[in-house]
């Protein structure tokens, strides 16, 4: 995808003025420019090298290790279903089999329109309301295939 | 709020709020604003009980309070009324009108919303008697359901930072960590190594010390710490301080996973206030000691539950583990003495500075002192945060308190520790719940993930599903994990896909035992654990995929299908009708008929049958 996204760079540099540009904080930093664009443009990388002092490498090791970091565009809806040991119990994966068929995007992958991204997470903390799905920060729980499929229709 | 210059401060604030709380003429509503009941809708009753309340002129006379999670999930948003104690569960915003006009005007109860147990049928109005709280011992996580967790006045009028008060003036850092280490607390995370041990041990080395929380709590199934995080931050604040001051740090972390927001907020917040008072910064209450916390939030990488996985994350780095040859508690975060705890360990520190070791030591087990937080979920009937004494038998938790199986199914097995523990069999359901006795077979305690299952489960799927989720978590660096990961699951899939072999347990048990030995981490070494413990419980479900090519739960999609008995088929038609790929036909009262063609394993005509009548063969 060859989405070019306009970087309010003001933006990029209080966040890392929040953190005293301190290196310590790359995986924090990385995380606040993710909240605004959905994902680290490739373009903020030589700002960072910059003005925390550290290497691209690093940057590029932090960013893969971690899930919660995308290098690549994200849809406008996050879609993390949760796939924890107590709603795998309670049947998560077949939300995923749902929202799979329904958004024709496997678990990891991005809608063409950009709107939605389907990932599957290792617990959200919710275990007694599983299955549970979340949309960016909202959670939804109790679920089933319909209700999954009923919630994921009303951001459409 | 003005900042406490001295313990005479402290005290006057504490005491003044306490009796403040205690002779408060007003009603209190408390409402459960915990992760869970929030996913069940607490926002929108919380907004339609401000809004009836101001219609009918009562803001004055009652307070409602957004507390922290009161660890009944299962019957979410739950509401209690005080200072009678009514309790009413699963309520939604077309009760509120009934309410405020029964219960917060008149006293009377809503029959329609009282809670009925599903064991006993009987019903329970107050909170108190409710059996899911009564057969609890809520030493920890009693007070996250009359505190609003944002205010730190609560925290204050349960008789919030008494302990912090004691440790910094009646106290030496040496009669701390003797407190602490004759109390026998074992850390919650799931290590159960001596916390005093570790507090004394921290203290003899040089440097610049730390004193960390590890609030990562990365095991599937499990949220204790979330709901103390959320629900009671003061709590585990309060612990870190006094930490701090036994081991003599000036800093102090708290890492969080970021799947948890609301806790992060929590947390801040109890920060801001805390500093805003000085019990936070520099010369605390006048006596010279400096000390503040900062918060870290992970990346969403289960490995960094692992102490040096986590400190490296501190550091800005990838979480990437080394050996311990050298442990944390002598060079940890920036090469520095690190004091990690986990969350509930912290919580843990108040209560036994107010009360004692002694106190503290006489709950429990020989082994294992004090209470633990359980998160039991999955087949459960009452799913939630459940704390009881060491030594509570698994049965008492999951059938006394649990309530049994959902659906009235057959217990099959629980699962404790997280990815790193172990599945245990009925047969093992009256042992006492303590860190050794739990490693005796095959488990561990863990962070207190207690996840039930029944006769649907099937336990190859479930060691599959652990061995999956361990494989994308192994950090990679070292060949036992890695390759021995990625080994089992190509076993485990072939098994569950029908194309298991002769010999493949076998297999299985010996990349495990040289998993165990060899592995750079604990990810590594606890491993094999789920594979393990199911093959020694469960082996003939293992034998019954490979050599029968059969799945007898009905979950490995290949080796089981759905037949409809004709016998006990009445012919209701609700399969047929539920059925997503049209793939049951049958006349109304006559037997029905499963397509094997057209159907996808979906389960659903197997949930929704009254009659039993759909097979799994």
């Amino acid at each position: 995808m060859e989405h070019l996204v306009e970087i309010d760079w003001q933006k990029v540099d209080e966040i890392i003025e929040k953190y005293n540009g301190n290196r310590e904080a790359l995986l924090m930093i990385m995380q606040d420019i993710s909240d605004i664009y959905n994902y680290v443009p490739p373009d903020v990388v030589p700002v960072l090298v910059d003005k925390l002092g550290v290497k691209e490498s690093l940057i590029y090791s932090v960013a893969t290790f971690y899930k919660t970091i995308s290098l690549e565009p994200r849809g406008k809806y996050i879609v993390n279903v949760c796939t924890g040991t107590a709603c795998h119990v309670r049947g998560a994966d077949k939300i995923m089999d749902a929202l799979e068929e329904h958004l024709h995007i496997k678990e990891g992958q991005t809608t063409d329109d950009l709107l939605f991204t389907l990932q599957g997470v290792r617990c959200v903390g919710c275990c007694a309301s599983g299955p549970v799905i979340t949309v960016n920060q909202k959670t939804h729980g109790g679920l089933d295939r319909a209700s999954a499929l009923g919630t994921i229709k009303s951001y459409e | 709020m003005t900042k406490l210059e001295n313990r005479e401060a402290l005290k006057n604030l504490r005491n003044s709020l306490q009796s403040k709380f205690q002779d408060s003429k007003k009603k209190l509503i408390s409402l459960c604003a915990g992760s869970g009941c929030g996913a069940y809708g607490t926002a929108q009753v919380h907004e339609k009980l401000m809004a009836e309340l101001a219609e009918q002129g009562l803001e004055n006379e009652v307070e409602v309070k957004l507390s922290g999670c009161h660890g009944f999930c299962e019957k979410g948003p739950i509401m209690v009324i005080h200072p009678e104690g009514i309790f009413y569960p699963q309520v939604q915003e077309q009760h509120i009108p009934e309410i405020v006009e029964h219960t917060v005007k008149n006293g009377e109860l809503v029959k329609s919303l009282i809670y009925k147990d599903p064991v006993t049928k009987k019903k329970f109005t107050h909170e108190e008697d409710v059996p899911f709280y009564k057969l609890q011992k809520r030493i920890i996580f009693g007070n996250n359901g009359i505190i609003d967790p944002t205010d730190i006045r609560d925290y204050f009028s349960v008789g919030g930072y008494a302990a912090l008060e004691k440790a910094l003036f009646d106290m030496s850092p040496e009669t701390i960590i003797h407190e602490v280490k004759k109390s026998g607390l074992r850390g919650r995370g799931g290590g159960g190594f001596s916390t005093g041990i570790k507090w004394e041990t921290c203290r003899k080395h040089e440097g610049e010390r730390y004193v960390i929380c590890n609030a990562d709590e990365g095991d599937p199934g499990a949220y204790m710490d979330r709901s103390l995080l959320e629900g009671n931050p003061h709590s585990v604040l309060e612990g870190m301080i006094i930490g701090a001051l036994a081991i003599g740090s000036n800093e102090g972390y708290v890492y969080v996973r970021h799947e948890y927001p609301l806790a992060v907020k929590n947390f801040s917040m109890g920060l801001e206030s805390a500093r805003e008072l000085g019990l936070l910064g520099k010369n605390i209450l006048g006596t010279g000691f400096d000390f503040d916390i900062f918060i870290s939030r992970g990346g969403g990488a289960f490995v960094c539950g692992e102490s040096t996985a986590l400190m490296a994350s501190l550091e800005g780095n990838p979480g990437l583990p080394r050996a311990k040859y050298i442990h944390t508690v002598e060079k940890g975060f920036r090469q520095n003495p690190s004091l990690l705890n986990n969350v509930e360990t912290w919580a843990n520190v108040p209560v036994i500075i107010n009360n004692g070791a002694d106190w503290y030591a006489s709950i429990g087990t020989e082994g294992s002192k004090g209470t633990k937080i359980f998160s039991l979920v999955g087949k459960v009937m009452n799913t939630g945060l459940v704390e009881v004494p060491m030594g509570t038998s698994l049965r008492t938790i999951i059938f006394d308190i649990g309530g049994g199986i959902l659906k009235k199914k057959k217990f099959k097995a629980v699962q404790t520790g997280g990815p790193s523990g172990g599945c245990i069999p009925e047969k093992y359901l009256d042992l006492g719940i303590d860190f050794d006795e739990l490693t005796k077979v095959g488990s561990m305690m863990g962070s207190g993930g207690m996840i039930v299952m029944d006769q649907d489960t099937c336990m190859v799927d479930i060691s599959r599903y652990f061995v999956e989720f361990l494989k994308d978590e192994s950090c990679g660096q070292c060949n036992p994990c890695r390759e021995g990961l990625k080994q089992m699951l190509v076993v485990l899939n072939m098994i569950c896909e029908g194309n298991g072999r002769e010999g493949d347990i076998e297999v299985l048990e010996e990349l495990g035992a040289m998993m165990q030995k060899f592995s750079l981490c604990g990810l590594g070494t606890s491993a094999p654990n789920p594979v393990l413990s199911t093959i020694r419980y469960f082996r003939d479900e293992y034998v019954a995929h490979i050599r029968d090519k059969k799945c007898p739960a009905g979950v490995c999609k290949p080796l089981f299908h759905y037949e409809i008995d004709p016998e006990l088929c009445t012919g209701c038609t609700l399969c047929a009708q539920k059925c997503p790929e049209e793939a049951i036909t049958g006349e109304k009262k006559e037997p029905h008929l499963l397509d094997q063609d057209k159907c996808i394993k979906c389960g659903i005509c197997y949930d929704v049958c009254k009659f039993n009548a759909v097979a799994i063969r």
